[in-house]
């Protein structure tokens, strides 16, 4: 390895190239970095509706005032090397023999690896301090939220959610509804194949597998409503798997529990009780009894399949 | 160090024509020689006597438990085919030859013997044809999954509208991204890493020819299987296929599961004769520290074939099982996991992504040092950042499982050791920018295509670490955002380096020049349109758009509009490299025997397209092949070295002392 630096290398004539790039790049990086922070970092998906949606914005924000010096770096460096070092009609000579450059190199090396460590612990920590940030944790979540929690079981199947309440009486309905300001936990689960429930503004991610129960955590911040999309390939109708959520005040959402509740007990009661996970081979019984009864459809094939052709 | 020795034999070896072969086979008519036509005879009877059998045995079964269709017969159908194809090409004739005590020809003899456009369609053991033959397959294959994009990108351009209906939709994504993730795994070992290995590091030949041959010949059975899945009703759950969706598919599933495992035995057996060449066949003074980056980086690929496609055989194995003879590997509710399959699938996925990563590194890092015309800056940096990628993308996988609730509390240790992969794969970025220094950038073609993949890497990387975040991840997995990044690595990197070897190497591999007015055009249509179509989709999955779906919010129209015109677009300058590809290959012709870009590299030392056996003997390597502008550097290797040196050689006195060879051959005629 050629022990000289670069910039030695040049002679007294020649402009500092180092220098030059390193400044425009600090020039570059310090206007990129507030504009990202400030200008588009209150608009950066996926929002603030729920608390963890906002630790998820706040970590984008991050990963991306954090990436734009790095990427500026390599841009502009190659840029105005492909400028100024590029080859100049009738210069047939070979460039300079440098072979490598300790210094550089074990610097280079240092700040990626202090990057990449400075992530990894803001990461670890965004993870943890907003109660696993609404991702999947699986059965026995260690990462959760103080306070009463209202718990919410979501059933996976081809090809729509449904959701349980256990807190009133077990009842299970198509429509996703959530009270403002308070914890959320989601019990997520399947009874045919893996779907992932994403409730995209409220920052919540769980994969629904068949015999699981996965559970993520979320505080809905802002009354509204928020789109529910699968977010796992699972079979000819995926494209159609979403519906729309809302988030009401505590008062309301109470009245609908509560009304809900009475108005399909006869079906609950016909439902298998609530449990985390439910057999999908004692799906067809439950189905025919359903059936006999005159009751159309219960867990499984309870709700007839949609007909998404033209929604 | 090992070196090839046997063929010294004492006459005719040494003639560069290659001369007659020792023994003349009696030549018999081209319809009755194995080829192609025979090998698809093959697998019409082996298929028809397959399914036959498989009737036979499960004719007691209208269905299995758990998918929908008795599968038996359509796997057995497959897997004798596949016997049937490869015996109708005469894979085993050699090994019958050898049993019943006939001789059979070594591979350079087999090559010396056979020329015109015939062997293309054999089962040959020269390691040049089944580079041409891999090149060939793998733009075939990229087309066909290309065509599949097309496809993708018109039934996006309505949220609703069905252009397609929901069943063909599926199977078209299903088929894309199997045909581009499984086809083209081995798109630059099997072209340039089979027909560059043995030249760049002085070999004759390579480790195993016919195994060499049987991995290129068993991925056009896999590739006709694949496509034949349609005729079955398609797979509908992508590339992944995440069980149990897969259990309960129809027969289409057969298809994948059958074809993704003849890939995995494809790959293994490339790895393993990649891994024997450079390491057993390097020529004398071919050292560790003189190995170009580009076998590097097949060295380091090929360690990822053969111990990451063992597992993704033997998940492909239990699939079939599950869905033929009932076991329950996958199905939860009969003991078996859902999560077993995927951890199976991304053991071997992720080290797959970098299957498709590290022969670009190693494309561009062997382009950017010619066109600088300066030494690459770090060679061991880089040598170490593939070997650090390699080692460390088998302890990833389940950044791919954050939101599947499996090891939650594992999922920091995942995030570290995803982020630091990034270490050495900045190492490349490292070498690059340090080559550029002060270097005299030449904007070729070759070149154009590297620092496209520079820029396209750069992107596809940086969303990657915003990936490995777990809350961020939150957002971004299983949405358009994964689906561009994973396009800007593997399109934007894989492919536009494989477009710059074809553009660099085909005067090599071919004697021919490509036209170079339109590969420029070629390039910067791609490099636009490639751009004009993923870097919108990062926008559209952090909007919320799911992979995978027909059916979109109305409000993200405009922007996938975009990108389905982008996409048109961009496949259109895949057609402009297809026509210049054909022209210059096939019309103009236009010759360039010698080394249009005077390259130090070895494979650039002997005449364009080699000669029989490569080498008239075996070189005998003086320098690095990086050394541009180093005054007093020896030319890069001795082809014509003084009689007896193999033998010095051999007995290891060159192999000690780092100034031997240049001393010992100096009245070599140079390179």
């Amino acid at each position: 390895m050629a022990a000289q630096t670069p910039a030695a290398t040049g002679t007294a004539a020649e402009p500092r190239h180092g220098l030059r790039i390193f400044l425009i790049w600090l020039v570059a990086a310090a206007i990129a970095d507030p504009l990202i922070w400030f200008v588009w970092g209150p608009h950066m998906p996926p929002g603030d509706m729920a608390s963890a949606a906002a630790s998820q914005q706040f970590d984008i924000n991050v990963m991306a005032v954090m990436a734009a010096p790095v990427m500026l770096f390599v841009l502009i460096y190659s840029g105005y090397a492909l400028i100024v070092w590029r080859y100049r009609e009738g210069d047939e000579e070979d460039g300079p023999p440098i072979h490598g450059n300790v210094r550089i190199q074990v610097s280079w090396i240092a700040a990626t690896a202090a990057i990449v460590l400075g992530l990894f612990g803001f990461g670890t920590y965004e993870l943890i301090a907003p109660a696993g940030a609404g991702a999947g944790e699986g059965p026995s979540p260690i990462w959760k939220p103080t306070g009463s929690t209202l718990q919410v079981q979501v059933i996976g199947q081809q090809w729509r959610f449904t959701y349980r309440y256990p807190q009133f009486g077990g009842f299970e309905t198509t429509q996703l509804v959530l009270p403002v300001g308070q914890n959320v936990a989601f019990n997520v689960t399947s009874i045919d194949v893996i779907h992932s429930f994403w409730a995209y503004q409220l920052g919540v991610k769980a994969d629904a597998n068949p015999n699981v129960d996965n559970v993520a955590y979320t505080k809905p911040e802002h009354t509204g409503t928020f789109t529910v999309r699968c977010a796992e390939l699972c079979g000819l109708w995926h494209g159609a798997m979403f519906d729309t959520g809302q988030v009401m005040p505590v008062p309301a959402f109470q009245a609908w529990a509560r009304s809900t509740e009475t108005r399909l007990a006869a079906v609950t009661r016909m439902l298998p009780p609530y449990a985390l996970t439910y057999d999908p081979t004692v799906i067809p019984t439950i189905n025919a009894a359903m059936a006999k009864a005159g009751i159309t459809g219960a867990n499984g094939y309870y709700y007839p399949p949609q007909d998404p052709v033209q929604p | 160090m090992a070196i090839e020795i046997h063929p010294e034999r004492p006459q005719g070896a040494q003639q560069p024509s290659g001369g007659e072969p020792p023994r003349a086979r009696p030549a018999r008519p081209w319809w009755r020689r194995p080829a192609v036509h025979t090998a698809l005879i093959g697998a019409v009877i082996g298929y028809v006597a397959g399914h036959w059998l498989g009737n036979f045995l499960s004719s007691g079964y209208a269905q299995n438990g758990l998918s929908d269709s008795n599968d038996v017969p359509i796997i057995l159908g497959y897997t004798f085919g596949v016997i049937g194809w490869l015996a109708g090409l005469g894979v085993f004739n050699d090994l019958l030859r050898q049993m019943i005590g006939r001789p059979v020809q070594t591979a350079l003899e087999e090559e010396a013997a056979s020329n015109g456009l015939a062997r293309y369609f054999r089962y040959s053991l020269d390691h040049k044809v089944v580079g041409i033959q891999y090149l060939v397959g793998m733009i075939t294959y990229f087309l066909t999954g290309g065509l599949f994009a097309m496809a993708i990108r018109t039934e996006l351009l309505s949220p609703t509208y069905h252009i397609m209906n929901a069943n063909s939709y599926v199977e078209v994504v299903g088929e894309h991204g199997t045909m581009m993730m499984m086809m083209m795994t081995s798109v630059i070992v099997g072209p340039f890493g089979n027909y560059l290995v043995p030249l760049m590091i002085g070999s004759k030949r390579v480790a195993f020819p016919r195994i060499e041959a049987l991995s290129f010949w068993i991925t056009p059975a896999a590739y006709i299987i694949l496509l034949s899945g349609l005729l079955f009703g398609g797979f509908p759950f992508g590339w992944t296929g995440y069980a149990p969706l897969s259990i309960q598919a129809t027969q289409g599933a057969d298809a994948y599961a059958m074809a993704f495992g003849l890939m995995g035995i494809s790959v293994i057996l490339a790895g393993f004769n990649i891994i024997v060449t450079v390491i057993c066949h390097r020529a004398p003074g071919m050292r560790w520290s003189r190995l170009p980056m580009f076998v590097w980086a097949m060295l380091t690929t090929s360690f990822l074939f053969v111990l990451a496609a063992p597992v993704l055989f033997v998940g492909m194995y239990m699939m079939i099982t599950d869905r033929t003879f009932q076991t329950a590997f996958y199905v939860n509710q009969l003991g078996g996991s859902s999560y077993l399959y995927e951890n199976v699938f991304w053991f071997f996925g992720h080290p797959e992504v970098y299957i498709l990563a590290l022969p670009g590194f190693g494309i561009v890092s062997e382009i950017i040092p010619v066109f600088c015309r300066k030494p690459l800056f770090g060679y061991k940096v880089a040598a170490a950042g593939m070997i650090g990628v390699c080692l460390l993308s088998f302890f990833v996988w389940q950044h791919h499982l954050f939101d599947s609730g499996i090891n939650p509390d594992m999922r920091p240790l995942f995030m570290l050791t995803t982020e630091l992969i990034s270490i050495p794969t900045g190492f490349i970025y490292l070498v690059a920018l340090g080559t550029f220094w002060k270097a005299k950038i030449r904007f070729t073609v070759p070149m154009l295509f590297a620092l496209g993949m520079y820029f396209n890497f750069l992107i596809g990387g940086i969303s990657g670490v915003f990936l490995s975040d777990v809350p961020a991840d939150t957002t971004e997995h299983g949405s358009f955002f994964v689906m561009a990044h994973f396009h800007y690595t593997i399109m934007g990197g894989l492919i536009f380096a494989f477009m710059g070897g074809v553009y660099y190497w085909l005067p090599k591999l071919m004697g021919i020049k490509m036209n170079e007015r339109l590969g420029k055009i070629h390039f910067w249509t791609m490099f636009i349109f490639f751009n004009s179509t993923f870097l919108p989709l990062f926008a559209v999955g952090m909007a919320g758009q799911p992979r995978r779906v027909f059916e979109y919010a109305r409000n993200l129209q405009t922007i996938n509009d975009w990108v389905s015109i982008s996409a048109f677009l961009l496949g259109g300058s895949i057609l402009i490299f297809l026509i210049n590809f054909v022209w210059s290959t096939v019309i103009a012709r236009v010759p360039e025997p010698g080394n249009p870009w005077r390259s130090r590299g070895l494979e650039w030392q002997v005449a364009s397209p080699p000669p029989p056996g490569n080498f008239t003997h075996v070189p005998v390597v003086l320098s690095g092949p990086y050394e541009y502008g180093v005054k007093d550097a020896p030319p890069v290797a001795d082809l014509n070295p003084p009689p007896g040196i193999l033998t010095e050689a051999v007995s290891g006195a060159l192999v000690g002392s780092g100034a031997g060879p240049a001393a010992g051959v100096g009245q070599g005629t140079g390179a």
